[in-house]
């Protein structure tokens, strides 16, 4: 069963097709990364699946009730924290209570500013109560946009143990981010767009796959492009075959970083 | 779930009403917390205290004038025309309240960011700007009341002056300011807070003059300012509202007196008609109805 389900999503701005077509699905309880460069279409997308933005054909099924955290949002200056919470409780209609608010600022390390006002809070602090904000009422689907836009090296760690927690809680989550080593250590699948289509998806091992052996020897390096793991031992009997020494055999893989930048760079 | 389909917006579905109190509640409350109210409060009893000593000593002046045969009454002409000034006054500010609390409602709220986080949620975006509206008109029309009865009571206390129908005079300045916040809201779905703002302290600007210019058709006469008058009065039914209210204050008042109370003081009395109060509602109804349409089909 899936928390969201995309299904020929176009959206026109003007002569500007933003998408060009997206089919997209996040089951119940995975983590999905979008990735893809500024202007490929990923907020429009996130904005589309959470309805501030209408799309110009296709279906979008969402399941309820769900989370959003914008790229940019505020919250008003004068309410604290809990106020946030309570607002967003009471417009969500959940029964959580006191006990859920405080839960929730527990989660995102803000436990001691229930009643801090959000003026008085750093750009961090105010992101971290966005995603606290975002998981009111339980939510079965996170559409997080940029969620570590305004985080230092700690607070991005807290979203990762958040991502982690959600996983645990079987709460999906469609992470749109530029930060490749999140999507790599927190993401079941990952769907990177470009120009408003999607250009690659999969596993985050699917996509990076192999990328060749090494094999060190007596005269230098050879390589074998295209080799996986599986064919090592018979690239080194043949080596041995034909009178090599063999020093060193390296699988090299290729990071999700290679692959983004290369489907990227292929789709243009 | 919920199934998104071309232009279907999901806000389209039977509203609940604890969605509109808890955004009009929010509003209040950002309204009292922010200290808008309190800076409205302080000022309105600057101005009242200000109110009440220009009365005294208006009343007191006039304690030495006696009513000449030529059917000038002074009392009423002074009563009139304080209470008239007061009027202004009071519908001004109210009219700033209202614009003050409306003009970023939509647009400009998006710009900030404070909107999305709200209209995800199980609103739908017709009951967010009902909730806008209520408290807006709510603010605004309670401090019009306040300030114009307080001008009443003052102005009756120190100059035994009455105006012949106090309460239908209040309800029409309070539908002005109501109506204005109507329309504010409307123009912040399109415009940006400071745009929005300005053009509503122009349109207040531009039927204050044609009122005037009304004033000016009726003394001469002039049919044409009286028709220029008369179209601004249906297109922008605050300022009819407004004239209605001065009819209505200085309608009672006999001779010299009442014909120069009607002429000003800012903005001449002018009776609208029987159509006017149903004219205001449809209006109003219209209004608010078309920013709902244009808010549900905007992106946000």
């Amino acid at each position: 069963m899936s928390a969201l389900a995309l299904a020929g999503l176009r959206k026109r701005y003007g002569r500007h097709d933003a998408l060009r077509g997206v089919d997209l699905e996040v089951g119940d309880g995975e983590l999905v990364g979008l990735l893809g460069p500024n202007g490929a279409g990923k907020s429009t997308l996130t904005k589309i699946a959470c309805g501030l933005v209408h799309p110009s054909e296709g279906t979008v099924e969402v399941a309820e009730p769900f989370g959003y955290l914008a790229e940019l949002f505020r919250f008003p200056g004068w309410c604290t924290a809990d106020e946030v919470l309570l607002l967003h409780q009471q417009l969500t209609r959940s029964p959580g209570g006191p006990a859920e608010r405080a839960e929730l600022l527990e989660l995102v390390r803000l436990e001691g500013d229930a009643g801090t006002r959000v003026e008085a809070m750093s750009k961090g602090m105010q992101q971290r109560l966005g995603l606290a904000q975002a998981m009111i009422g339980s939510p079965r689907l996170l559409l997080l946009d940029e969620p570590t836009s305004a985080l230092d090296p700690g607070g991005r760690r807290t979203v990762r143990d958040l991502l982690e927690e959600l996983r645990r809680r079987g709460v999906a989550v469609l992470l749109n981010t530029h930060l490749l080593s999140e999507v790599e250590q927190v993401c079941d699948r990952v769907v990177i767009i470009d120009r408003g289509l999607v250009v690659a998806a999969g596993t985050p091992t699917e996509l990076e796959g192999g990328s060749g052996v090494e094999v060190e020897l007596a005269d230098g390096v050879r390589s074998f492009p295209g080799a996986t793991r599986e064919d090592v031992p018979r690239i080194v009997a043949d080596l041995v075959a034909d009178g090599e020494e063999i020093y060193g055999v390296r699988v090299a893989r290729s990071t999700l970083e290679d692959v983004y930048l290369s489907t990227v760079a292929d789709a243009r | 779930m919920r199934q998104l389909a071309q232009g279907l917006d999901r806000a389209a579905g039977v509203a609940s009403m604890s969605g509109v109190w808890i955004v009009a509640r929010h509003a209040l409350q950002e309204a009292l917390r922010r200290r808008v109210l309190l800076v409205v409060v302080v000022l309105t009893a600057l101005f009242g205290g200000l109110y009440a000593w220009g009365c005294d000593e208006l009343f007191q002046d006039l304690s030495g004038f006696q009513d000449n045969t030529q059917g000038l009454d002074a009392r009423s002409l002074a009563g009139a025309t304080i209470v008239g000034l007061a009027m202004f006054g009071g519908l001004f500010l109210g009219i700033v309240l209202a614009t003050f609390l409306t003009a970023g409602a939509v647009r400009g709220d998006a710009e900030r960011g404070l909107l999305q986080p709200l209209v995800v949620r199980p609103l739908t975006r017709t009951q967010y700007l009902v909730g806008r509206f209520l408290a807006a008109a709510t603010v605004s029309a309670a401090y019009v009341l306040v300030v114009y009865f307080g001008a009443v009571l003052v102005t009756g206390w120190i100059g035994d002056f009455w105006p012949a129908h106090p309460f239908a005079s209040g309800f029409r300045l309070a539908g002005a300011a109501v109506l204005v916040a109507a329309l504010s809201l409307l123009g912040s779905v399109f415009l940006s807070a400071t745009a929005n703002g300005i053009l509503m302290l122009m349109a207040y600007g531009m039927g204050l003059l044609a009122g005037l210019l009304g004033a000016i058709g009726d003394a001469i006469p002039s049919p044409t300012l009286q028709s220029i008058a008369s179209t601004a009065s249906w297109v922008l039914p605050f300022e009819a509202l407004y004239r209605d209210a001065l009819r209505l204050l200085v309608q009672d008042v006999p001779g010299v007196a009442g014909a120069i109370v009607q002429l000003g003081p800012l903005g001449g009395s002018h009776d609208a008609g029987p159509l006017l109060i149903p004219w205001v509602v449809l209006y109003l109804l219209l209004t608010l109805a078309a920013a709902a349409w244009a808010f549900r089909t905007r992106d946000l």
